[in-house]
């Protein structure tokens, strides 16, 4: 049958022209854009690839960083309770410290008041002699002619006499 | 005969669905005209053509289906628009093809195909068959056309519109390099390179997929532009031809004969795990299958689809003349019925096209797969036949 007798003219020229325009093709048009194709699935394959491992440092770096964040955490508590101690323990020295100064001023006080007391003390029994004195001579330019009365005036008056 | 060839070219304006559209105008008109006044039929428009219930006992006037199917199919030495007038004095709107004839005894001959004027005149000792398109030498010597046909000049244009395109975008991706998003036809090209990549080539060729691309690619957008250009009205019918396909099948065998190897031929002729005997019968089987039928399969698909969609399509243009021949009514209801589903069957030529590029390049990468196939496939014979 006429269709199925491949004509000679277009079997030569199909074979002609589809064989040069695959070499061609192939090389200026398949190339390249294959070669674009693969660079590009490559650079995404990459990307992806890339961005995951990113992913796990940030991760890592994630996890290392609460390690730290903890250890930081931890130790301003340690620090804190330090300081606190320390601090108890500086105010209670200087509680001490003040209350021991105070005893010691207290217990000066108290000894100079007792000191100062006796003084006066032995003021007053100075004077007192010196007044019993005066009295005496007194008593004495008075009474001197009766003896027993100078005596007995004495007495009285010495035991009037009290101590404190 | 002239009349038939005649007629034929003028029906080729038909394909085209713009003038269907006018035709049925004109034959509801001219119906309309023929009632008012029935002596009056003898013909002026398209339509006319196909009236042929007054001279259906000449032959001049019969409607010659084969004919004009095929001498659409067919490749042809100019091409055809399409005629007005009938017989001699019609003219043909065509653009004339070189016509080169090489003769070992009379020497090469290269002119113009208007030099045989449709067929009427003989030329240089040549003439056009107009039955089928063939030019014939006068004193029967043997000779070798190799004209640029139809067919030739439509293959020239589908293969520059490759080229320019394909080189295009290549530029683009020289040009932009891989970090810049695709633009325009590049968008359009990615996703089909990307699919043959991907369910063709990788598949079945494995690691030697990127060797066989660049002839997948060319084999598939070959075929595809051929196809659809095809299918243009007045267009060649490239892919529907046995040549053509023909040469495809033979780049496919090269490139499988080329590349195949040792286990590839041992499966041939001497296929493993089987006895004796078998091979006598298989060895002739597996050579019919491997180095004819594999070929031949793919040259004939190819051909046999594309053929078939063009002469569905025009099956059913035509139905439209053959009724307008029993009667005008007829004709002109038939039209209601022919070109809905022409357009039908131009939509299913249309995914037809595409479909059959991609059988033919997947087939094509299926057999070189087979043939660079390496030896696991005999172990997993051996294995199959030691259970």
């Amino acid at each position: 049958m006429e269709l199925l007798t491949p004509g000679f003219g277009l079997f030569f020229w199909t074979l002609i022209a589809f064989l040069t325009v695959f070499f061609l093709l192939k090389k200026f048009a398949w190339k390249p854009i294959l070669e674009a194709l693969n660079e590009r699935e490559k650079n995404i394959a990459d990307s992806i690839s890339s961005a995951e491992k990113v992913r796990e440092e940030m991760r890592q770096l994630k996890s290392e960083h609460e390690v730290l964040l903890n250890q930081a955490r931890e130790e301003r508590t340690l620090i804190l309770k330090e300081a606190k101690e320390i601090k108890d323990k500086i105010i209670n020295e200087a509680k001490d410290a003040a209350k021991d100064e105070a005893g010691k001023i207290m217990m000066e006080t108290r000894q100079q008041i007792e000191f100062q007391k006796s003084a006066a003390i032995v003021d007053v029994k100075n004077q007192i002699g010196m007044l019993v004195i005066e009295v005496a001579e007194k008593v004495l330019r008075k009474e001197l002619s009766a003896k027993q009365e100078q005596q007995d005036f004495i007495k009285k008056l010495a035991s009037e006499i009290k101590l404190n | 005969m002239h009349a038939n060839s005649i007629r034929g070219m003028r029906l080729r304006s038909l394909q085209s669905l713009k003038v269907i559209a006018v035709a049925i105008l004109v034959m509801f008109s001219y119906t309309q005209v023929s009632f008012a006044n029935p002596a009056q039929h003898d013909g002026e428009t398209t339509a006319v053509e196909a009236e042929v219930a007054p001279h259906a006992e000449e032959t001049e006037g019969k409607l010659d289906i084969k004919g004009e199917i095929f001498g659409h199919i067919r490749d042809s030495h100019d091409w055809h628009f399409f005629s007005i007038g009938e017989g001699h004095e019609a003219t043909h709107v065509s653009i004339p093809l070189p016509v080169i004839l090489v003769n070992p005894t009379n020497g090469t001959k290269v002119f113009m195909s208007s030099a045989f004027h449709h067929g009427h005149e003989p030329y240089e000792g040549y003439q056009l068959n107009t039955k089928n398109g063939k030019i014939e030498s006068l004193d029967g010597s043997d000779f070798y056309d190799i004209s640029i046909t139809k067919n030739v000049v439509s293959m020239l244009l589908s293969l520059l519109i490759l080229w320019f395109l394909m080189t295009g975008v290549a530029k683009k991706y020289k040009k932009n390099g891989t970090n810049v998003a695709p633009t325009g036809f590049q968008n359009a090209l990615e996703p089909i390179i990307g699919f043959i990549q991907e369910t063709v080539a990788k598949p079945f060729l494995g690691k030697q997929a990127n060797k066989y691309m660049p002839l997948l690619l060319t084999l598939f957008f070959f075929i595809w532009t051929n196809n659809l250009l095809g299918l243009i009205p007045g267009g060649a019918n490239l892919t529907g031809n046995i040549a053509v396909t023909l040469v495809l099948a033979l780049v496919f065998f090269v490139v499988m004969l080329f590349n195949s190897n040792k286990y590839f031929w041992g499966h041939i002729f001497n296929p493993p795990g089987v006895p004796g005997w078998v091979k006598v019968i298989l060895v002739p089987i597996e050579i019919l299958s491997n180095l004819l039928i594999k070929p031949a399969a793919l040259a004939i698909r190819l051909f046999a689809n594309i053929f078939a969609g063009h002469t569905i399509i025009l099956s059913i243009i035509l139905l439209i003349f053959i009724f307008a021949g029993l009667s005008k009514i007829a004709g002109a209801a038939f039209v209601f019925v022919s070109v809905p589903f022409a357009i039908f069957m131009f939509f299913l030529e249309l995914l037809v096209a595409a479909i059959q590029a991609f059988i033919f390049t997947n087939l094509t990468a299926v057999f070189i797969g087979q043939a660079i196939e390496e030896h696991h496939h005999d172990e997993a014979h051996e294995e199959s036949h030691a259970h």
